[in-house]
């Protein structure tokens, strides 16, 4: 297969090139997946008016790790599409709601099976598609739906990204790549989504050939760049120090 | 929460818990709802499913057994059971809308007689935390409720018509509160258990709906 490598030799390398205004999903669902240190480097890149796509905004845990709450405070936020703009629990406010609430930023609320389907039709060739869910919402008012053999379903647009950042346990040259369990959730499919995937990993990066191809999570074809997370402190992992308030 | 009349969070979370049948798939929302994958509920084969794909978790990790990156919905470090699965968002969600999901389980803030309930956003809020909510009230064959029965100021949380912007509409099939166990049946609330140290009385004055009971009405068991 191709003999060029993927691998980037920094963080700050593999988000050099992004420009002002791109739409960028990070991975992650809680902490497993989510993509850390490239999101560092965006905070230290300072690119502007972006759209950002994700689960949540982050925030919940202490210490706080790089999240979309810390890029919208840096002022580099135009717009953020997740499944939360608050918290499950109102007592426990995250710092992106009062941001959103004070017009500072724009937001698009979606629940969070629509999100994924958005984007993998985005990387499947599928410009929209019906959903069952959120039927009867404030969110579906004013909004097309349609009968379909007796159910009302919401129409939903694919989700295209310019970048997805994600995170996997391993990676080859190629980009092949490998979950380690809940790490997994959106990062697939973010991955097919966009014109450039970027993937921080935590394990040494393997040569092409070394994942069997029946074992391979994400096919490299979708990997655009690979970076290597050091070992802490310098590369930023989850740890039992970020506990949930 | 301690000092609220009636049942404790875990046992509210095993009250609904008992109600899964033999080989059902069910998903746990966050909050109380997780707590039931605590429950010893003796034989029965339940599969537990988690929105971010994972399916066959069982109990919270002990102290210092933790996999960082296995969590529940509620970002628990959890363990997995024998036969469990890892799956993406796309075929987690796919489980969900296509109707594999036997029961959800879920907090909310309120929930109405009709089955239908709110837990994705506070009035006048701009916004706010849906989650995998929607998708999950919409396509699983169940949909059970776990909340408090009463809110601080001791306003119902079981009431007539939500008065909160929904999250489902018409699919509740039961509620567990500290007070009991109870089933929306378009006219009211059917009780099916009461908690010990209540009376139906009271439960109905703290009910904004009308409140029927079922026969002999059996009073909640606790663990232990």
């Amino acid at each position: 297969m191709a003999a060029k490598s993927k691998v980037v030799g920094s963080f700050r390398e593999a988000v050099a090139d992004i420009p002002d205004g791109s739409t960028i999903a990070f991975g992650g669902f809680a902490m497993p997946g989510a993509p850390f240190n490239l999101i560092q480097a965006l905070l230290d890149h300072g690119a502007k008016r972006l759209t950002l796509v994700g689960n949540s905004t982050g925030g919940a845990q202490r210490p706080r790790m790089p999240d979309i709450g810390m890029l919208v405070e840096n002022g580099q936020v135009a717009k953020v599409i997740c499944a939360f703009t608050a918290a499950t629990r109102p007592t426990d406010p995250i710092p992106f709601t009062k941001y959103y609430e004070s017009g500072e930023v724009d937001a698009e609320l979606v629940p969070q099976g629509t999100l994924a389907e958005r984007m993998r039709a985005a990387g499947a060739g599928i410009p929209a598609f019906y959903t069952p869910t959120a039927v009867g919402t404030e969110l579906a008012e004013g909004r097309e739906t349609r009968v379909i053999n007796g159910r009302e379903y919401l129409l939903e647009y694919a989700l295209p990204l310019d970048y997805a950042f994600i995170r996997a346990a391993r990676a080859d040259t190629f980009g092949n790549l490998q979950f380690h369990r809940a790490q997994r959730n959106f990062n697939p499919l973010m991955a097919t989504a966009a014109k450039c995937t970027i993937v921080e990993v935590d394990e040494p990066i393997l040569p092409a050939g070394a994942i069997d191809p029946d074992a391979v999570h994400t096919s490299g074809l979708f990997v655009h760049r690979i970076v290597r997370v050091p070992p802490a402190p310098e590369g930023l992992w989850p740890s039992k120090r970020q506990e949930r308030r | 929460m301690s000092g609220s009349k009636g049942l404790n969070r875990q046992q509210m979370a095993d009250l609904a818990a008992r109600q899964f049948q033999d080989g059902w798939v069910v998903n746990l929302g966050v909050g109380i709802p997780t707590m039931c994958s605590n429950t010893d509920i003796g034989e029965t084969d339940i599969v537990y499913h988690s929105e971010n794909g994972i399916i066959g978790y069982g109990q919270v990790a002990a102290e210092g057994e933790e996999d960082l990156n296995l969590v529940n919905a509620g970002g628990q470090n959890v363990t997995l059971k024998p036969g469990a699965a890892v799956v993406h968002h796309a075929d987690s969600f796919g489980i969900i809308r296509g109707g594999h999901i036997d029961v959800t389980v879920m907090g909310a803030y309120q929930v109405s007689c009709g089955g239908d309930f709110a837990n994705w956003k506070l009035k006048g809020q701009k916004g706010g935390g849906i989650g995998g909510a929607m998708d999950l009230a919409a396509c699983a064959k169940r949909v059970f409720i776990i909340l408090e029965h009463t809110t601080r100021d001791g306003g119902s949380r079981l009431m007539s018509a939500c008065d909160l912007p929904v999250t489902a509409r018409g699919v509740v099939k039961l509620v567990a509160t500290n007070f009991g166990l109870f089933e929306p049946t378009g006219k009211g609330f059917l009780m099916h258990q009461i908690a010990p140290g209540l009376t139906v009385d009271e439960i109905r004055a703290a009910t904004g709906a009308p409140l029927t009971v079922v026969d002999n009405l059996p009073v909640v068991r606790l663990a232990g």
